[in-house]
């Protein structure tokens, strides 16, 4: 299985925004399939780009520079960004590492459809 | 193990299942494995420059003070290029980039973590130690209870800059 292989990352177009939905474990190997489908996704300008992570258990670091560079692509074309569904595992990775306050974190799809 | 991606799962699931089984509850056993994964991911990109069929080794085995199991031990060991270990920092927290957190994780949810060159110029050591609470671990809720103790400075992680 090569690196572009190693994830399922769901993407799809709601009300405007669209909404990527990766499930499983996102790590060193996993990662470079999220990154690819988050800059696909994004390339589009979307208002509104939504990473529903309620499918992924676990969490290292390089997935969350993956999200870090989606957040500064975002930032850059004016597309607001906006995380949900995130488990406690995952939570607690983005509090070690001091980014709860850094991206725009809901509880639900739903809510960051209106966020 | 071999230095490829696909195997830290692997290396996680043994990591999580030693440190239940010498007393962790679930939520540290998760934190342990969290070391184990960046502390590899150094060696892959760092140490071997991704190259995927270089060795690495883990340890892991019983903190024992008198008599009695009051943590757990961590050893990883590679033939990587010898970094200083002065450089093997994080980056500062409030620069906001991808990459370079790696070690600020492993010092938050470890209380020891502690670099050292093998002996023969070629290959680093990294020693990780998880104290058990009733033991006196500093570690709390997966972040040290007197805040960040990662050297928050602008600088290199693992084996050399880090920029992934």
């Amino acid at each position: 299985m090569s690196n572009t292989e190693a994830m399922d990352v769901r993407v799809e177009e709601r009300d405007g925004a669209v909404l990527v939905v990766p499930t499983g474990d996102v790590d060193l190997h996993s990662s470079p399939t999220m990154r690819e489908r988050l800059r696909k996704a994004a390339a589009g300008k979307p208002l509104r780009l939504i990473v529903d992570l309620s499918a992924v258990p676990y969490m290292d670091s390089s997935g969350v520079a993956t999200l870090i560079e989606a957040m500064q692509i975002s930032r850059r074309q004016q597309t607001l960004l906006v995380l949900c569904g995130l488990q406690d595992r995952v939570r607690s990775m983005f509090q070690i590492a001091k980014l709860e306050q850094v991206f725009r974190i809901v509880p639900t799809a739903d809510e960051a459809m209106k966020a | 193990m071999l230095s490829q991606p696909r195997y830290l799962s692997s290396a996680r699931a043994a990591a999580s299942a030693f440190a239940r089984q010498a007393g962790f509850d679930e939520h540290a056993s998760g934190h342990v494995a969290l070391a184990v994964d960046e502390a590899l991911c150094n060696v892959l990109k760092h140490g071997y420059d991704r190259r995927e069929d270089q060795p690495i080794w883990m340890d892991l085995s019983p903190l024992i003070e008198h008599q009695a199991v009051v943590g757990i031990r961590i050893v990883i060991e590679d033939e990587a290029k010898q970094a200083p270990l002065e450089t093997i920092r994080s980056r500062a927290l409030e620069e906001i980039r991808p990459g370079g957190l790696g070690v600020h994780i492993m010092r938050e949810v470890m209380d020891s973590v502690e670099f050292e060159h093998r002996e023969g110029n070629v290959g680093m050591r990294l020693v990780m130690i998880r104290r058990l609470p009733s033991a006196g671990s500093r570690v709390k809720y997966g972040a040290n209870q007197n805040g960040s103790a990662a050297a928050a400075q602008p600088g290199q992680e693992g084996h050399k800059a880090a920029s992934t």
